[in-house]
Formats: structure tokens, C-alpha cells, sequence
């Protein structure tokens, strides 16, 4: 019987991720779409930790540890050498969180973005530094509770809303980006195999829930993934070559649902959950408007 | 005996870089401006977009990406370069570590340069200095004709199997890198012979799967791997002689290997000097021994490896020495004088002196090396700044 | 010869069954044959193996069946929660 995303497995078991982690799943789920000809590469984050200690590797395809900032240049570098050797089939995949990607490695990201070369740039989206034990990112959302804007007698929460990645990429025109998450696979994948046909730099934003950083029981890492979706904290949406798509075929729930499922955002007052609201609305306003520009552009 | 079309020009030090590279067969260039090293990225380019050179050149948004992208290209085994000066090596520093831990033979082109604040472009090798234990070797030429010849001489040396390290060949900023000097091109056929293409065993291969890099615990291979670039460092030592020698051979040079010696057979005193420092203390060498002084010189052209045992033998029968260094080390003596001590120690007792000279481009005078093989002559040992104002 | 920092053995040799707490087991004769728990599986702990006696129906024991590899399940608990026709069971391991 078909099965609804491939069943080659490019990512082996007895891997060390914690229990329930939603950044393995994007990572097994990237590679199902990639195939066995590609060549991954990742900066310092939970997944430079997940294959294993040396001698250990947990990809079937050649993975490539890089310092924290170098994702967006070192898949330059992969993609240049490989087009000299001929290996233009390749797949070169960078593979980063948020931090490597929203804040350090920023200006590596847009370079290698606007330099044009045929690569994929994934980031995985756990909304914090979570490998060095969950601080804050430029990624993390307003409200979430990090061991670097804690709650105690004070309530430092985050302040700040989540700097989205994806949007600064269709602001820098990149030909393919587009935001997804765990819990569809499939579109995770067809979205995957969209940016393939585009020869040129592809980016795309996926959200991957964290046990460890999010404080919730690990078997909920899909239940919240899809709340992200369905309480629009998360929106899906495709931009392939100037044509901008938003996901809302989706069952809408309130914003409270998808806070109340984790302790991040335990201490969140009403009027704070509000606050969430607000912003959920005016983002998915913006993004409704950036439909209308974007299709009323190509018509 | 093969034709063979070698011409001499005359050009610039960083030109003469620019032909190394492309002598070397490069395939991959990245890099990012800086004065005084753009010069050399620009010949690059511009052989590329006349159709003289056969590689991609790719110029990113910085220089830590500059060597990440070097780094990536080369592990998918192709000869990769970049060059950079003073603030953009230090901003490469993490992916120094990066590139020599994961073993790969890249080299590097760097005009010396001074750090600042304040803003300095002049010569001065703090820059290079200050990346001595990244695992690179470092050499550092006096004359255009050297700098060509050690990018080919560097790849040779640096994709070894013993060594296995990267290396970093260097040029006094302005002095050589914009200076123009007679250059002979060497004649590809031969350049060939001498450096065959890289072929790289660990190179990326989706047949082979591997991590590249990964991590390690105190109970894995961490301090084994460290402890085999150590090793390695060792090793290059008699790769370094035998590459020169061979060179020397094939090109009708004869570059010293990790040192060179100037009328040090017969010697009282000796002055050690790195970079084109030498050339100065060359002339004041012979201008002192027109005066009867039994003085020579010794020019280091590798500081890592440093060459320990050439020193030992060349300071055998010395009675004091005076060490010149082109660089800051803030809290003690010059670098290079640090190492000349410890190579000493224990061996060899005399006066060894340490000169700090021509910082932030400083001119280096003739009375100033004739001022510091007095001191020599004197053989008193201490810490001296040569040719400082008084300012407060 | 030199050391290279490479990584060549795969996880596939590093079971990682001593972290479960908690240990599914799906009860095939309910077992619609989905794979929705194949498929969420973070850990690759589930396995597609062909047909099955006990199942539901006889249409569905000629089906591809999940079978959880207990050498890489960690537990987590994704497949139970996932499972539409809640037919995975999660229990505390007991150590005997
Ligand atoms: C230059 C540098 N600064 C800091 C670190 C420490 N560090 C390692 S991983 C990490 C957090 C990574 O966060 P993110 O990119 O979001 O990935 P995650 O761990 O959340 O998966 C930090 C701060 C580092 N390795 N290098
Ligand atoms: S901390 Fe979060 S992202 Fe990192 S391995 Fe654990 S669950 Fe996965
Ligand atoms: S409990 Fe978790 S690890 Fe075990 S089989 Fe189910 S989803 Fe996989
Ligand atoms: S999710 Fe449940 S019903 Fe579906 S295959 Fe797995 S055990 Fe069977
Ligand atoms: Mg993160």
C-alpha cells in the first residue's frame, strides 16, 4: 500500500534527540523529499548533537558540521564545488535553527540567498536556543517564558514579537520560500518538491515543536504543531517565484488553545493572551494583503 | 631537457600572488575586500572573466564566510584559496580552527597589516601573529618572486598526506603587495609536474556517507585528533625542506627551507628577522661587515612550524643574537623572539635581545637595524622598541 | 596518514531502548493499517513489515502492518496519541 510521504528512510534510528522531538521529524521528513543524492550541512544547534558523538553519523547522505554562523556560506562553498566536479544533481541542503539562522547567521543566510546559488536552506524553527538550554532567539514568540526572560517575581517573558525568517526572504525576493510544520508531512514535503524545480536559492521555514524547550509532555509534539496552524501562530504559506499562496483550509481554534497546551506561556494573563490575538489577527491580515498585492502582481 | 616558457615580468606582489594561485590550478575563490589584499581577488577575477583562468570565483558578505565557503568547496575536493589582511583574518578566526581541524590543505594568501583602533592599513604582522596556534602554517616571504612561488610550494606542502594542514603565505602590506619587483612566471608544464591535481581522501561522496566534523567527548578521539595535527606540524618540517629542495631543483631557486641564512658561517652575531625586515638587515649585514664585524643574518620564512633544530645549529656558535619582530605581543617580548628562547633554553646560553620594529607601518630604517646590531654587539638582552617617539 | 575527524558508524549500532519509560504496544486486531504512528515517529522506531494474522478484517490482514522496533522506541508517546483508532497502549516498562 502507498504510504502518504515515501518510505525511504535517509535517517536512521538511535539517534540521541530527546524524546518526542519535532526538529528529528523535520530533518527525516526534509530528506524523504531530498533524496539519497544530497548533501546536508549544520551549523552548531540540538542537530549538531542528535547524530551522536564521533564515530556515530545519523544521516545516510554526507553531513557536514559547521560553526554557527557559517550555514548560509558553507552550502555556497558545497554547491560551487560540487558544480565543478559536475555533480549538478546534488541536493545542497543547509539545515539550521532558529538561531543559526534568525540571529547569527542572518547575514551568512541573506548572502548566499542573494548570491543566487542553487541550494536549499531549511531552518528548523524551535523557537529558542535550545541546545544551550533554551534561552531566547530573535525566533521565540512574545509571551514564551526562556531560561534568559524568565518568570519569577518579575515577569520577564518575552516582550518582543517572533522575527519572522520567511517574510525577510520574500522581502529579499528569494525565488522559493515557504513556512511549514511537523505535523503535515506531506505538505511539507510537496512544498519540497515545488522549490526543487526552481533552479536558485530556496528557503523554508519549518516549525518544529520542542518537548524540552516548550515544557509540554513529549507525545504532544504533533497535537501542537497543528494547533500552531490552526490557531494561525503559525501560518503555512508558499511564495514560488513571485506568486504568494496562504494555507487556510484548516479547522480555526483560538489562540488560547495552542497557549494553554504549553507551559512556555503558563503565566500568561488574559490580557496577555490578548496581546497574542491581536498580533495573530494583523499578521494573518498582513499576510491576507500580501495575497491580494502578490497575485494582483502576476496577473 | 623539455622546452620550457618562463618569462619575467614585472608586477606587484599581490599580481605575482594572483599568478601563484593561478600557476596552482585553483578551482574555488572566495574572499571579501580589504586593503591592501583586494588587489589579489581582483587579478583573480579578472583572469577568470578573460578567459586565463579556469576557476569560480564567488565573493561573499564576509570573511568568515569567505573561509566557510573555502572550507565547503575543498571537502567537496577541489583546490580552494582566498587571501585577506588584518581584520578580516581576525574575523575568519573561528573558521581558522575550523579548516585545520577538519584537515583541510587550503591555502591562504594574507597581506600583513596592522589591527586596530586606530585604523592602520600599513605593514605589520600582529594580524598573522595572533593566529599562530590556529593550526596553519605560516610563512613569510621578502620578495614578490617568493610570495608567487609559495602559494605553489604551499599546496604542495600542505596536501601532503603526512601534514595535511593549511597554510598561510604572507606579504608585508604596501612593501610587497603594491610594490613592483621582476617576477619570473613559471611555465605551467613544469608547475604541473611539481604539483599534481588535489585528491582529497575523505573528500564528500554520497556513496560513502559520512559527518564531517561531528563531536567528541573527553573519553573519544578529541585529544588524539589534536594531538595528530601536533604531529603533523612535526612532520611538515622534513616535507618543507624536501618540497623546497625539489622546487629549487625543478625552477633553478634556491629558497631556504624553513629558514634562510645570510653570512652566518663565520658569525659572531646574529640578527633573525621575518618578512622583508631581512632585506634591510641583509644590507646593514654587509655594510657592518665591510666595518669588520662577523654579523649574519637569519630570515625566517616559517614560523609554524617554527624551525627549532635550525636554530639550535645556526646559533651553535654565537655569542648574542637579536631578535626583530614586526608584530605586538601584548604583556611580553616579540613573538618570534619568544620562540627563539624557548628553542634556546637549556641549550645554548647567550644574550638574546628582542627589537619591536615597524609597527603600523613604521618605516624601518637602516640606522635602525644598525642601532640593534649594536645593541647586539653589545650583547645585552632585553625588550626594545625601535624608533618610538616620545609622546607623553 | 593523518586523523581525520570523520563519522562513519551508523546509529543503526546505538540502540537507544534504555531511555523508554513508557512502551507501546498496538493492538493489530484494531488496526486500521494507517501509519499514521510510522509516520510520526521521530525516532524511526516503527517499521513496515508485510501482512499480519490478527487484524480487524481480512482485507486489512493482507495490508502492510506497523511494527514497533523496541531496540529504538524511546517511548515518547507520539504514535499512541496519534493513532486515530487509539489502539496503541502505553505502559510504565517494568524492570523484573
Ligand atoms: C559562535 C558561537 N556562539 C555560541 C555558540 C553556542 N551555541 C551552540 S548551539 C546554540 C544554540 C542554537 O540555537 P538554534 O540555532 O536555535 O538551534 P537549536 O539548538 O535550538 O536546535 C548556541 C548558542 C556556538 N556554538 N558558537
Ligand atoms: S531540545 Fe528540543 S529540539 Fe533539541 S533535541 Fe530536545 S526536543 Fe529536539
Ligand atoms: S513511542 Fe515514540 S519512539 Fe516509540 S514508537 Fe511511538 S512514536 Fe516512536
Ligand atoms: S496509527 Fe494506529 S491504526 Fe494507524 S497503523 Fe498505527 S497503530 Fe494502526
Ligand atoms: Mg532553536
Amino acid at each position: 500500500m502507498p504510504t502518504s510521504i515515501p518510505k525511504e528512510e535517509l535517517m536512521a534510528p538511535g539517534h540521541t534527540a530527546c524524546h518526542g522531538c519535532g526538529a528529528t521529524l523535520a530533518m527525516r521528513y526534509v530528506l524523504k523529499a531530498m533524496g539519497q543524492k544530497t548533501v546536508v550541512s549544520v551549523p552548531a544547534s540540538c542537530w549538531a548533537v542528535i547524530p551522536g558523538a564521533m564515530p556515530f553519523r545519523t544521516l545516510d547522505v554526507p553531513m557536514v558540521y559547521t560553526p554557527f554562523a557559517a550555514t548560509g556560506a558553507s552550502i555556497s562553498g558545497l554547491r560551487e564545488g560540487l558544480d565543478i566536479q559536475g555533480k549538478t544533481d546534488y541536493n545542497v541542503v543547509g539545515f539550521a535553527g532558529d538561531g543559526g539562522t534568525a540571529d547569527i547567521g542572518l547575514q551568512g543566510l541573506s548572502g548566499a540567498m542573494e548570491r543566487g546559488h542553487n541550494v536549499f536552506y531549511i531552518m528548523y524553527d524551535n523557537e529558542g536556543y535550545m541546545n544551550t538550554g533554551v534561552q531566547r532567539s530573535g525566533s521565540t514568540p512574545y509571551g514564551a517564558k526562556t531560561t534568559t526572560t524568565p518568570v519569577g517575581k518579575e515577569r520577564d517573558f518575552k516582550k518582543e514579537n517572533k522575527k519572522i525568517v520567511a517574510d525577510m526572504m520574500i522581502a529579499q525576493n528569494v525565488p522559493y520560500v515557504a513556512t511549514a510544520t511537523i505535523a503535515y508531512p506531506e505538505d511539507l514535503i510537496r512544498k519540497i518538491d515545488h522549490a526543487k524545480a526552481v533552479h536558485g536559492p530556496k528557503f523554508i521555514q519549518i516549525l518544529a515543536p520542542c518537548p524540552t524547550g516548550w515544557y509540554y509532555p513529549p507525545e504532544k509534539t504533533i497535537e501542537i504543531s497543528r494547533l500552531a496552524v490552526q490557531s494561525r501562530m503559525f501560518p503555512l504559506y508558499e511564495f514560488i517565484q513571485g506568486k504568494f499562496y496562504l494555507n487556510k483550509s484548516f479547522k480555526p481554534v483560538d489562540v488560547s488553545e495552542y497557549v494553554k497546551a504549553q507551559d512556555r506561556f503558563k503565566h500568561l494573563n488574559d490580557d496577555e493572551i490578548d496581546n497574542l490575538r491581536k498580533y495573530v489577527d494583523e499578521r494573518w491580515n498582513q499576510l491576507l494583503e500580501w495575497e491580494k498585492i502578490y497575485s494582483e502582481q502576476k496577473e | 631537457m623539455k622546452s620550457v616558457t618562463e618569462f619575467k615580468t614585472i608586477m606587484t606582489g599581490n599580481d605575482a600572488v594572483a599568478y601563484g594561485a593561478k600557476l596552482a590550478r585553483v578551482k574555488f575563490i572566495s574572499a571579501y575586500p580589504i586593503t591592501p589584499q583586494t588587489t589579489i581577488v581582483e587579478k583573480l577575477a579578472s583572469m577568470i572573466a578573460n578567459d586565463e583562468l579556469d576557476a569560480k570565483y564567488v565573493e561573499v558578505e564576509s570573511e568568515h564566510s569567505a573561509l566557510a565557503a573555502v572550507f565547503a568547496s575543498e571537502l567537496t575536493g577541489v583546490r580552494s584559496y582566498t587571501a585577506t589582511s588584518s581584520h578580516g583574518l581576525l574575523y575568519m578566526h573561528e573558521m581558522l580552527h575550523w579548516v585545520s581541524g577538519q584537515r583541510l590543505p587550503i591555502v591562504m594568501s594574507v597581506v600583513n597589516r596592522a589591527i586596530g583602533p586606530p585604523w592602520n592599513i600599513w605593514a605589520d604582522q600582529s594580524d598573522t601573529i595572533n593566529q599562530r596556534d590556529t593550526g596553519w602554517m605560516q610563512v613569510y616571504s621578502e620578495s614578490n618572486q617568493e610570495a608567487m612561488d609559495t602559494i605553489i610550494m604551499g599546496y604542495k606542502i600542505a596536501e601532503n598526506s603526512e601534514v595535511m594542514l593549511p597554510l598561510m603565505s604572507m606579504e608585508d602590506a604596501f612593501i610587497l603587495s603594491h610594490t613592483s619587483e621582476p617576477v619570473t612566471l613559471r611555465d605551467q608544464d613544469l608547475i604541473n609536474e611539481y604539483l599534481p591535481d588535489l585528491d582529497l581522501k575523505f573528500r564528500i561522496d554520497i556513496g560513502n556517507p559520512m559527518g564531517y566534523g561531528s563531536y567528541d567527548t573527553p573519553d573519544g578521539t578529541f585529544m588524539e585528533l589534536k594531538k595528530d595535527m601536533v604531529d603533523s606540524m612535526k612532520k611538515a618540517v622534513r616535507v618543507i625542506k624536501d618540497e623546497t629542495e625539489k622546487f629549487n631543483q625543478m625552477f633553478d631557486t634556491n629558497y631556504g627551507g624553513l629558514v634562510e641564512r645570510y653570512r652566518m658561517d663565520d658569525a659572531d652575531y646574529a640578527l633573525i628577522a621575518m618578512g622583508t625586515v631581512a632585506s634591510t638587515a641583509r644590507f646593514v649585514v654587509d655594510k657592518l661587515r665591510e666595518k669588520g664585524l662577523n654579523i649574519g643574518l637569519i630570515r625566517i620564512r616559517y614560523f609554524r612550524p617554527f624551525p627549532y633544530d635550525d636554530i639550535l645549529e645556526d646559533l651553535k656558535n654565537i655569542k648574542a643574537a637579536g631578535v626583530i619582530d614586526r608584530s605586538v605581543s601584548f604583556g611580553y617580548a616579540g613573538a618570534t623572539y619568544s620562540e627563539i628562547v624557548s628553542a634556546l633554553y637549556g641549550k645554548i646560553n647567550i644574550p638574546v635581545s628582542s627589537f619591536i620594529v615597524g609597527i603600523g607601518g613604521r618605516d624601518v630604517r637602516i640606522e635602525d637595524i644598525e642601532k640593534i646590531a649594536d645593541t647586539v654587539r653589545n650583547e645585552s638582552s632585553g625588550v626594545y622598541w625601535i624608533n618610538v617617539k616620545k609622546v607623553i | 596518514m593523518v586523523l581525520v575527524p570523520v563519522s562513519t558508524v551508523s546509529t543503526r549500532n546505538h540502540p537507544t531502548d534504555s531511555w523508554r519509560i513508557q512502551r507501546p504496544t498496538i493492538q493489530y486486531d484494531k488496526c486500521i493499517r494507517c501509519m499514521i504512528c510510522w509516520k510520526y515517529c521521530p525516532d524511526n522506531a516503527i517499521e513496515i513489515e508485510n501482512g499480519d494474522e490478527s487484524a480487524p478484517n481480512e482485507r486489512i490482514a493482507k495490508m502492510e502492518y506497523p511494527v514497533i522496533n523496541y531496540s529504538f522506541c524511546k517511548g515518547c508517546g507520539i504514535c499512541a496519541n496519534e493513532c486515530p483508532e487509539k489502539c496503541i497502549d502505553m505502559e510504565f516498562e517494568v524492570i523484573e
